[in-house]
């Protein structure tokens, strides 16, 4: 079928969503660095309260963080399905829109029944959806409805993940919950990024910036890395694990021998709950110090290139440049963690950057990434679309979005605004 | 009236030849060292209505003649064969104005006890045990003069407790399957049940910070033995 060209009020709502979660992840990132993810013992429930009737009185100490990182969730939850349905509306026509509009909402209204075996099977059932749902943008990346799928499955299992890191005491489940919130946030990104009219008209596509993919594709899985142990290091709820920076314990290696670490615990006087600290616990916070620098080198790698490669002002030049600044701030937030003895807000605010550069990776991969893929998975389509004389009713001809393969096998992307260069 | 008085005079003596024979064992525990200083427990609004003065963390907390409060000193082993019966009364870890009271303390395994919210604000209660057949639990003591019982099936030393709406707020228990422990007071002084038979024992005391120091000791019946445990603050 034709894909009606995207209104300027999806773009924004799907922005209005990024941002949401962004602010999700300030909120999740300081219920762990308040220590306060198990402030509430329940869930679904508050303290035998439903979630919305929990009195506000009662916000108080780590119940506040915990609490409005549940609400605020709950929020983004439901702007994700109405972005989901908004998307598969709009792209689809008669029984497929309603199969898929009622599918969403028997989801969500499942959610509703409140009870965990139907959570747990809706949270098994989101792993294959969202492989599905990525499977199907893969062949049809011309609409997004199916990315509206992932969403949605993305962010149910995020929420009963969340719940069961409370009510099985699981620590562990809070790295995957972590990763997956942030893993969405770019998800949600690329989402928005794609109905831009700015993308539509294909203006950031060309060899110069595809030359580019290597390294930003690096920097990109660094980045994750990096997540990956700092959420690792915080789930262990062992504070921590190393006080000085940029020596260790005095050292530039630290002693990880049994009787260093006995003192290293002696010496700590810690005002919350932390595990005592393990040669793990060092490894890990100095792997993440390692890593800090290496994936600094990988961005300054990044912005050299560009700047060899791109006119000034260009685009992904100028967001390589966005993107070092940021990484520079996030290492300067790292060191500042240590310095105050991991302050909440600091630490907080360090996942908060560490997700905006993420975020950025992942944008860079799909800019620097979409010519090659592009050509592939639309260039097969539209070959099959020519060859097979599909018709314009299956295939994935895009009405009002013209695709043409350039010579250089590029596919320019045309809006009703009309045709623009590569 | 003169045989009475015999008889009493008998009585007396069978009653008292168990505790006679029976071994008693107190200490002091010292420590060595200065201690890294305390740091100041910063409250919520709530907590910091129930205190008119700072409150601190108590990892150290070191008494006149350097005597090291809050050491769990406990038998390794108890001796063999003798059980123990559940005492009438359960333990009780208080949580009062955002503190865990006491900070460390013991109980049997399936020894119930009581965890009291004597706030008039919500707690959590979370048991972290690490030992395998000890469940972790997390319970909320939303109301004031709550009490929740629970018990251990497992020896372990020792039971973290902590509360997440008050971070601060952390306290252990030891679970023993003898009732040879015991937890020094603030001047570091400590003392077991006085029904130890005659044998061999491996007397540890263990200090959260400060780690742990173990005495041989063999009691005789009757011994009453005053031993002396040195840690040391690195
Ligand atoms: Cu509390």
């Amino acid at each position: 079928m034709e894909l009606p060209p995207i209104r300027r009020w999806l773009t924004r709502y799907a922005w209005m969503t990024v941002g949401a979660t962004f602010v999700l992840i300030w909120l999740g990132g300081l219920v762990t660095s308040k220590g306060a993810g198990m402030a509430v013992p329940d869930w679904p429930n508050t303290y035998g309260y439903n979630l919305f009737l929990f009195p506000i009185s009662q916000w108080m100490g780590g119940i506040f963080y915990e609490h409005t990182h549940r609400l605020w969730a709950a929020l983004v939850g439901l702007l994700t399905a109405g972005l989901a349905g908004w998307l598969w509306a709009r792209e689809t026509r008669g029984r497929d829109r309603w199969l898929g509009l009622g599918a969403m909402a028997l989801a969500v209204g499942l959610l509703g029944v409140r009870a965990m075996p139907v959570y747990v099977g809706l949270a098994g059932l989101a792993l294959p959806v969202m492989a599905w749902g990525l499977w199907r943008f893969a062949k049809q990346p011309a609409g997004l409805r199916w990315l509206g799928v992932v969403a949605l499955a993305a962010v149910i299992l995020q929420g009963v993940l969340g719940g069961l890191r409370v009510t099985w005491l699981k620590d562990e489940l809070g790295v995957f919950h972590g990763l997956l919130a942030q893993s969405f946030l770019v998800l949600l990104t690329v989402t928005a990024v794609l109905s831009t009219a700015w993308w539509r008209r294909g203006l950031v596509q060309s060899d110069e910036v595809r030359a580019l993919r290597l390294p930003f594709v690096v920097a990109t899985v660094l980045i994750f890395g990096q997540l990956t142990l700092g959420a690792t290091m915080r789930h262990r709820h062992a504070g921590l694990a190393v006080p000085d920076f940029p020596l260790a314990y005095g050292r530039l290696w630290p002693r990880l021998d049994e009787e260093a670490v006995r003192r290293y615990n002696q010496q700590r006087i810690e005002v919350v709950a932390a595990h005592p600290i393990t040669a793990t616990d060092v490894v890990l916070h100095m792997a993440h110090r390692l890593g800090a620098c290496v994936v600094v080198g990988a961005v300054v790698w990044v912005w050299t290139r560009s700047r060899r490669r791109l006119a000034a002002g260009h685009p992904v030049r100028r967001l390589a440049a966005v993107w070092l600044g940021l990484i520079g701030v996030q290492f300067t937030l790292g060191a500042v963690t240590v310095w105050t003895n991991k302050a909440a807000d600091i630490a907080t605010a360090h996942v908060a950057v560490g997700a905006l550069a993420l975020l950025i990776g992942g944008v860079m991969c799909l800019v620097t990434w979409n010519g090659r893929w592009v050509r592939r998975v639309m260039g097969a389509g539209a070959a099959a679309d020519r060859a097979g004389g599909a018709g314009p009713q299956k295939g994935i001809s895009v009405g009002s979005i013209d695709r043409t393969a350039t010579p250089s096998g590029c596919v320019i992307a045309m809006h009703d605004r009309g045709a623009a260069a590569v | 009236m003169k045989r009475y008085g015999t008889w009493i005079g008998w009585c007396a003596v069978l009653a008292t030849l168990p505790t006679l024979a029976a071994a008693e064992i107190s200490g002091k525990v010292t420590l060595k060292g200065t201690p890294p200083p305390e740091r100041k427990v910063a409250f919520d609004a709530l907590c910091g209505k129930l205190h008119t003065k700072d409150a601190f963390t108590r990892h150290y907390v070191v008494g006149p003649d350097s005597g090291l409060a809050n050491v769990f000193v406990y038998l390794k082993e108890g001796p063999p064969g003798k059980t123990y019966p559940i005492p009438e009364k359960m333990p009780v870890l208080d949580q009062v104005h955002c503190f865990y009271e006491p900070y460390v303390m013991g109980v049997l395994v399936d020894q119930k006890f009581q965890i009291k919210n004597s706030d008039p604000l919500m707690h959590n209660v979370h048991a972290t045990p690490k030992v395998e057949g000890n469940k972790e639990f997390n319970v909320g003591q939303p109301v004031q003069g709550m009490v929740t019982e629970r018990s251990f099936s497992k020896p372990e030393v020792l039971v973290r407790f902590k509360c997440d709406v008050h971070p601060w707020m952390f306290a252990y228990v030891g679970v023993l399957p003898h009732h040879y422990f015991a937890v020094t007071d603030n001047e570091g002084k400590f003392k077991f049940p006085a029904d130890l038979p005659a044998g061999k024992y491996t007397v540890v005391a263990y200090h959260l910070k400060a780690g742990e120091v173990t005495q041989d000791i063999t009691v005789a019946e009757g011994d009453k033995k005053e031993l002396a445990f040195t840690l040391e603050a690195k």
